[in-house]
C-alpha cells in the first residue's frame, strides 16, 4: 500500500475513534461532570492499587477467552450468538466439579476447568449440530439455547443446589478454598493460572488460525463455502469443529468465572462476556493479535466508570456507552469507506 | 397439607405438591381478573411482535429489539415524567425505536452492511444508553396510561373485564393487530409488502420502490417497537429501572419466528406468552422454580419449530396437507436479510 | 402501429454489450431474436423492460418515444417482458401474484381480481385456481400467468425470454397457440431463443444478434443454413491434430439419470477413454452443467451406473470422486473455485499434497513462487485471488489442480480470456491429456470445441440429442445441432 494510502486509512481509523471520545465528553458534560476528572477516574477505578488490579484482570480474562473463541467461529463464517449459553454451561460444569469432586486444589482445579470446557463444548456442538444437521439458524438457534441455559443457572441456583434453607437467586454456597483458582495474593482475587489461560487462548487462536491448515481451511470455508467444497473440505464438519473449539474457551471462560471470580454458581454466571465478546471481535477487525487490548480496554472502561457512578454521580453505564459508540462508528466508518472505494471504480 | 419445606416443593416437576394447592392455583389463573392482567401484560408484545413482523416481511431485520425496547421504554416514561403527559411519552418512545430501526436501514441498505451485526450492536449500545440516560428516573413515580373501561361493553360478564376493562394503549394493541392484519393481506399497499421481502427482484419488476419501501416499513416497524417500550414503563411495569424490560426484545423476535411472520398469529403468541406468565406467577406457590423456567419457553419452542420445518418428515406432510403446513410454520420471507440492489 | 429500437448503445465497462442495435417490428408480429449466449440479448432485453439504463439510442412505439428508465415506467408504456424463469411470488396465491403491482383501489378486492383474471384467461383456454398457491404452478402455469397479468396492464409488446426451458412439449404447444392468438389481436410479440427449430416454427421474422451487433435479419421462411451462419459466422473447422491412441475407458456411463432439484439429465450412455478430449456443446442451461456435476459425484445418480477407472461410482459423493482422481474445474472462478480473500499462496496449500497440521510458510512460499513461474501467473504469492485477471486465476486455478488426474471436468476453461491465455490453457490441458487423462469440457465456443475434441455431445433440452466425431463434423452441422436441428 503506498504511503498516501496508508495514511488515508490511519486518519479513517481515528475518525471513530475521536468521534466516540468527543460524544463521551458531550454527554459527561451533560451530566455535569467535568471531562478530565471523569476519565482520570476510570484509570484509577480500574488500575489503582493491586486490588483493582487484580479485580480488572480476572475480570479481563473471561472476556478474552470469549473472544479468542469468537474469532475462531466468525472465522468460520458463523455468528455465535450462543456463546453466552456456552459460557453458562462451562460454569455449571466447573460448579458441579467444585462441588462434587473431592481432594486438593491441584485435583479440583483442574477437574473443574477440564469440566467447564466441557460443558462449553457440547452446549456449543449442540448449537452447531442445529445448524448443518437441521439448517436452524445459528443466530437464533443459539440465542434460544442461551435462554435455556439461563433458566438452567437459575433452576440449579433456586433448586438442587441452593443453600440450606434459602432458595434465593443471590448464589450457591461459596465453593470450598481447594476448588478455587490459586491466587497470588490474599484479598486479592488476581490468579496467575486464569492470566495464563488467557494469554494461552490468544496465542492458541492466533497461531491456529495463521500457522495450520485446519485454520486456514476454517478461514475458506468462512468465506466462500461453495468453492471451499469443492476443494474437497468437509464444510459441515469444520463448522462444528468451529463450535466446539469456541466452545471449549467459552467453557473455560465460565470455569473461571465460577472458580476463580465468583467462587460460587450465580443465575448471571456468565457476565455478559460472551456478548461484549462479540463487540471486542468486531472492533478488533477480526485479528486474534487486537483482541488482548481491545478487551482490557473495555474492561477497564467498564469498572472504571463504577468510580464515576460513586465520584461524580453519573451513571456507571457511561463505560458501556463508549465502547458501543465506538463499535458502532468504526462498522459504519468501515462501510462508507467500502462504498466510496466502490463507488470509485468505473463503472 | 404437609408443611413441606420451599426445598422440597420447589424440585420443579408436578410431584411433590398437593393435588389441592395445585388445581388451586390452576382455577386462580381463570379468573377473570388474571385473564384481564394476561391480556393488559400482552400488549407491549403485541406492538413488538408486529412492528418486527412488518420490518421482516418488507426483508429487514431488527436484531436490535431488546435494546430499542428498553431504550424506548426509558425514554418514554423519562419523556411523559418531564413534560406530565403520556402522549408525549409514546411519542417520544416511538421516535426512539424509529431512529434506531432508521440506522439500521441506512446500514443495511446504502453501506451494504450485515443486518446482524449493526443490529446486535445497537441492541448493547441501547441498553447501556438505557441505563446511563436513565439513570435520573430510576425509582420515580410518573404518569401512567389513565384506565378507561368502555362504556358499556365493560359490563359484560367475563368477556367485559377480560376485554374491555383497560385503557388505550392495551385497546390500542387490539386494534393494532385487526389494522396489521388488514394492511398485510387486504390492500394493495400491503401485497407489495409481501412481495419486496418475499421477491425483491420480483416486485422491482412490478414497479415497486423496493428499497424506499424497506426504509419505510423498517422504520414503521421500529416505531411500533418504541411503542411496546412506552406500553411497558407507562402501562405495565410503571416507571423506570435498570434492565427493566428485560428479555423483552429477544422474546418478540422468538415470537415472530414461532409465529410464522403473520400478524395474527404473532399476536397470538404474544398473548400465549402472557398466559405463561400469570400461570407461572399463579404456581408461585406451588412451584416456586416455575416463575423462572416459563418466560424461556418460547425460545425451545421456537428452535423446535423451525427445526420440524426443515426436515424432510414435515415437508411430505406439507405436501399432502398444505393447510397444516400453513397453520403450523410459515417459511420467512426469502428476500430476508440480503440487500437489494437492482444490477 | 410498430416498435422501432434505434441505434441502442451499452457498454459495460470494455465489453460493448449492445452496439448500434436498430430493429423494426410491426403490429401483430411475432418476430424472433436469435443468438447464442453473449451476443447480447439479455442486454436489450433488461434495456427493453426497464431493469437497466442504455447508454443512448431510443425506443419508439408507433413514432412515439417510450420511457423505458424503470420497469414501472416499461409497463405503464407498454412493453411486458416474461423472464426465462417467471417472477412469481410462490407462497402467494394466484390472484395475489395476478394482482401485485397493479393500479388500483386501497384495498384489494380479490373476487374482482379473480373474474378479471377468468376473464382474460379464457379465451386462451388458461385454467387458474385463484386461491391456489402460485408454488403449486408449473413453469407452464406461471407463464400463463405472467402473460394474462401482462395483458391486464395493458401491454402492447411481449417480450419472451427463452420461454420453452422447461416446460413440456404440450405446453410449448399450448403457449405457441396463445401467441399465435396474441399476434392476431396486434400484439407485438418478440421469441428470444436460441433454438432454431422453434423460432422457425413460430416467427414471420427473425434477428440475428452476435457479439452484441444485429448481423442480420430476414424473413421466415428461410434455409437454416443462412440462420445458423448468422448466429455462429464462417466456422472453419480446424482439426489438425493427430489421431491419438485412446487407452482403455476411463468414464462409463450406462442408462444415467443425474437429477437434483428441478434438475434433470436423462438416459445418458456413453463412455471416455483415457486420452480422449470429449466436448460438450449446446446452449446454456441445456444440461451441460449438470451432466459434469453429476460425473464428479455433485449431483445424485437416480438411475444407472457410473464407472470410474473400471470402479462403480453410482452411489458415491463429490469426495470420493476428488480421492479417485476425478478433478473438477468450475466456470465460475471466484463464485466456485476460488477464495475471495485468500492469497495464491494459501490456495496453493490448500490445494495442495501436503496435509500436515503445521504450515510452513517459508516452503509453501517457495512453493508457491515455483508455480507461479512455472504457469506464467501474472501476480505475487501474497496477492488475493481477486486482484488477479480472469486469465490469471484461470492460470491458478491450473496450477492447483493434482497430478496424475484420471478425469478432467471443465465448464468453459477458456470463458472470458484472451486468445494468448486460452491458447495456454489448452496447452495445459493437452500436456495432461499426453499423460492419460481423460477430458471432458463444455464450451459455447464452436470452434474451441471442434478444434479440440475428439467427440462431441451436443445436449439440447437436457439431453444428448446426437454425439459426433469432432473430426467430420462441420461448424455449421454442429450449429444446427446446438439450435436443436439435424443437419440438412
Amino acid at each position: 500500500m503506498t504511503l498516501k494510502a496508508r495514511s488515508k486509512r490511519s486518519y479513517a481509523n481515528l475518525a471513530p475513534i475521536a468521534l466516540a471520545v468527543l460524544v463521551a465528553v458531550v454527554l459527561l458534560v451533560l451530566a455535569g461532570a467535568n471531562p478530565f476528572e471523569a476519565f482520570k477516574l476510570m484509570g484509577q477505578g480500574a488500575f489503582s492499587g493491586w486490588t483493582k488490579t487484580g479485580e480488572t484482570l480476572m475480570a479481563w480474562v473471561p472476556l478474552v477467552l470469549a473472544a479468542a473463541g469468537l474469532i475462531i467461529t466468525f472465522n468460520a463464517g458463523l455468528w455465535n450468538i450462543g456463546i453466552e449459553g456456552q459460557i453458562i454451561l462451562g460454569g455449571v460444569a466447573a460448579s458441579w466439579a467444585a462441588r462434587e469432586v473431592g481432594g486438593p486444589g491441584w485435583v479440583v482445579v483442574p477437574a473443574a476447568i477440564i469440566a467447564g470446557a466441557l460443558g462449553g463444548m457440547l452446549w456449543a456442538l449442540l448449537a452447531g449440530v442445529l445448524k448443518t444437521r437441521f439448517k436452524v439458524n445459528e443466530i437464533f438457534g443459539g440465542l434460544g439455547l442461551d435462554f435455556v441455559a439461563a433458566s438452567l443457572a437459575v433452576y440449579l441456583v433456586i433448586g438442587p443446589w441452593s443453600r440450606q434453607g434459602v432458595a434465593s437467586t443471590s448464589g450457591t454456597d461459596l465453593f470450598r478454598d481447594e476448588a478455587r483458582l490459586p491466587t497470588i495474593l490474599e484479598n486479592n482475587r488476581l490468579s496467575l493460572v486464569a492470566v495464563a489461560l488467557a494469554i494461552a487462548a490468544v496465542v492458541f487462536v492466533y497461531y491456529l488460525m495463521r500457522g495450520t491448515l485446519f485454520g486456514l481451511r476454517l478461514k475458506a470455508v468462512g468465506r466462500n463455502a461453495r468453492s471451499a467444497f469443492l476443494l474437497g473440505i468437509p464444510t459441515s464438519r469444520y463448522m462444528l469443529g468451529a463450535f466446539a473449539l469456541c466452545g471449549v474457551l467459552a467453557g473455560i471462560a465460565g470455569s473461571m468465572q465460577a472458580i476463580g471470580f465468583h467462587f460460587k454458581l450465580i443465575p448471571a454466571i456468565s457476565g455478559g462476556y460472551g456478548f461484549l465478546g462479540i463487540l471486542v471481535v468486531l472492533l478488533a477487525a477480526f485479528r486474534a493479535a487486537w483482541i488482548a487490548p481491545i478487551a482490557l480496554f473495555f474492561i477497564a472502561m467498564s469498572r472504571g466508570s463504577t468510580q464515576l457512578d460513586l465520584r461524580l454521580d453519573v451513571d456507571s453505564a457511561l463505560g458501556g456507552v463508549i465502547t458501543g459508540i465506538l463499535v458502532l462508528l468504526v462498522i459504519l466508518g468501515g462501510g462508507w469507506q467500502m462504498r466510496r472505494l466502490k463507488r470509485r471504480v468505473p463503472a | 397439607m404437609a408443611d413441606a419445606t420451599t426445598e422440597e416443593k420447589g424440585t420443579g416437576v408436578i410431584l411433590g405438591a398437593t393435588w389441592t394447592e395445585f388445581w388451586a392455583a390452576w382455577g386462580d389463573v381463570f379468573t377473570t381478573a388474571s385473564l384481564a392482567s394476561m391480556m393488559a401484560a400482552s400488549g407491549p408484545l403485541i406492538y413488538a411482535t408486529i412492528g418486527e413482523t412488518i420490518s421482516e416481511k418488507a426483508g429487514v431485520i431488527n436484531l436490535s429489539l431488546e435494546g430499542s425496547i428498553m431504550l424506548s421504554a426509558m425514554t418514554g416514561f423519562g419523556t411523559a415524567l418531564l413534560v406530565d403527559n403520556v402522549l408525549i411519552g409514546f411519542l417520544a418512545a416511538a421516535a426512539v425505536g424509529a431512529g434506531i430501526a432508521a440506522l439500521i436501514a441506512f446500514a443495511s441498505i446504502e453501506l451494504r452492511l450485515d443486518q446482524i451485526a449493526i443490529g446486535f450492536v445497537m441492541t448493547l449500545l441501547a441498553i447501556d444508553l438505557s441505563d446511563y440516560l436513565g439513570n435520573r428516573f430510576v425509582g420515580e413515580a410518573g404518569p401512567a396510561v389513565p384506565a378507561w373501561p368502555i362504556p358499556g361493553l365493560s359490563e359484560i360478564p367475563w368477556f367485559g373485564e377480560v376485554l374491555f376493562d383497560h385503557n388505550l394503549s392495551v385497546y390500542g394493541s387490539f386494534v393494532l393487530i385487526v389494522v396489521a392484519y388488514v394492511f398485510i393481506y387486504r390492500t394493495r399497499r400491503g401485497l407489495e409488502l409481501q412481495g419486496i421481502g418475499e421477491r425483491p427482484e420480483g416486485a422491482f419488476a412490478r414497479g415497486v420502490a423496493v428499497n424506499n419501501m424497506r426504509y419505510f416499513y423498517t422504520i414503521l416497524g421500529g416505531a411500533l417497537v418504541g411503542v411496546a417500550g412506552a406500553a411497558f414503563s407507562l402501562d405495565q411495569k410503571l416507571g423506570w429501572r435498570e434492565g427493566s424490560t428485560r428479555n423483552l426484545g429477544w422474546i418478540a423476535l422468538a415470537i415472530v419466528i414461532f409465529g410464522g411472520w403473520h400478524p395474527v398469529r404473532v399476536a397470538i403468541g404474544a398473548v400465549l406468552f402472557g398466559f405463561l406468565q400469570v400461570v407461572a406467577l399463579k404456581m408461585q406457590p406451588v412451584f416456586p422454580g416455575l416463575s423462572q423456567v416459563l418466560p424461556t419457553i418460547p425460545f425451545p419452542m421456537m428452535i423446535l419449530a423451525l427445526v420440524v420445518v426443515y426436515t424432510d418428515w414435515f415437508r411430505r406432510l406439507g405436501d399432502r396437507y398444505p393447510r397444516l403446513r400453513g397453520i403450523l410454520a410459515a417459511d420467512p420471507p426469502s428476500g430476508i436479510g440480503v440487500a437489494f440492489h437492482p444490477e | 402501429m410498430s416498435l422501432l429500437l434505434e441505434d441502442i448503445h451499452k457498454r459495460f465497462g470494455a465489453v460493448h454489450a449492445n452496439n448500434a442495435i436498430t430493429i423494426e417490428v410491426e403490429k401483430g408480429t411475432l418476430h424472433g431474436l436469435l443468438g447464442e449466449n453473449g451476443a447480447g440479448k439479455s442486454t436489450l432485453m433488461k434495456v427493453l423492460s426497464g431493469f437497466i439504463d442504455r447508454d443512448s439510442g431510443r425506443v419508439l412505439l408507433d413514432g412515439q418515444e417510450l420511457d423505458l428508465s424503470t420497469p414501472k415506467t416499461a409497463i405503464q408504456a407498454g412493453v411486458g417482458m416474461l423472464h426465462q424463469d417467471p417472477l412469481v411470488f410462490l407462497p402467494l396465491s394466484v390472484v395475489d401474484n395476478f394482482l401485485m403491482g397493479s393500479p388500483g383501489h386501497r384495498f384489494l378486492n380479490r373476487a374482482e381480481g379473480a373474474a378479471e383474471l377468468r376473464k382474460i384467461s379464457e379465451p386462451f383456454g388458461f385454467n387458474f385456481d385463484p386461491d391456489a398457491p402460485a408454488r403449486t404452478l408449473t413453469i407452464g402455469e406461471r407463464q400463463q400467468l405472467e402473460i394474462v397479468r401482462l395483458l391486464w396492464l395493458g401491454a402492447k409488446v411481449l417480450i419472451l425470454d427463452e420461454p420453452t426451458t422447461g416446460i413440456s412439449e404440450i405446453q410449448r404447444v399450448d403457449l405457441f397457440a396463445t401467441l399465435r392468438k396474441l399476434a392476431d389481436q396486434g400484439m407485438i410479440v418478440i421469441f428470444v431463443s436460441h433454438k432454431l427449430e422453434e423460432v422457425e416454427e413460430l416467427c414471420q421474422r427473425v434477428t440475428v444478434m452476435r457479439q452484441g451487433r444485429v448481423v442480420g435479419e430476414t424473413a421466415l421462411p428461410t434455409p437454416a443454413e443462412r440462420l445458423v451462419e448468422m448466429m455462429f459466422g464462417q466456422v472453419i473447422t480446424a482439426s489438425d491434430r493427430p489421431q491419438v491412441e485412446h487407452g482403455e475407458d476411463t468414464l462409463v456411463l450406462s442408462g444415467v439419470t443425474f437429477k437434483e432439484g428441478n434438475l434433470e439429465v436423462a438416459d445418458l450412455s456413453t463412455s471416455v477413454a483415457k486420452g480422449e478430449v470429449i466436448g460438450l456443446a449446446g446452449l446454456e442451461g441445456s444440461g451441460q452443467r449438470t451432466f459434469l456435476g453429476g460425473c464428479t459425484g455433485l449431483v445424485p445418480v437416480s438411475s444407472g451406473t457410473i464407472t470410474v477407472g473400471g470402479r462403480s461410482m453410482t452411489k458415491r459423493r463429490y469426495r470420493d470422486f476428488m480421492r479417485d482422481g476425478v478433478h473438477y474445474l468450475p466456470a465460475g472462478r471466484l463464485e466456485e473455485g476460488l477464495v475471495e480473500g485468500l492469497s495464491m499462496t494459501e490456495h496453493f496449500i490448500l490445494a495442495g499434497e501436503d496435509k500436515s497440521f503445521f504450515i510452513d510458510w517459508a516452503a509453501a512460499r517457495k512453493s508457491s513462487e515455483e508455480s507461479i513461474g512455472h504457469f506464467s501467473i501474472k501476480g505475487f504469492h501474497d496477492s488475493p485471488a481477486e486482484s488477479l485477471s480472469g486469465g490469471n486465476q484461470q492460470r491458478l486455478l491450473l496450477a492447483m489442480m493434482p497430478p496424475g488426474l484420471k478425469l478432467l471436468l471443465m465448464e468453459h476453461p477458456t470463458r472470458g480470456l484472451d486468445i494468448e491465455s486460452a491458447d495456454w490453457v489448452w496447452t495445459q490441458i493437452l500436456a495432461r491429456r499426453d499423460e492419460g487423462t481423460a477430458i471432458v469440457f463444455a464450451s459455447a465456443d464452436l470452434d474451441e470445441l471442434l478444434r479440440y475434441s475428439d467427440r462431441i455431445l451436443v445436449f439440447f433440452n437436457g439431453r444428448i440429442i446426437k454425439e459426433v466425431e469432432a473430426r467430420s463434423t462441420t461448424g455449421e452441422q454442429l450449429g444446427f445441432l446446438i439450435g436443436g436441428k439435424e443437419p440438412e
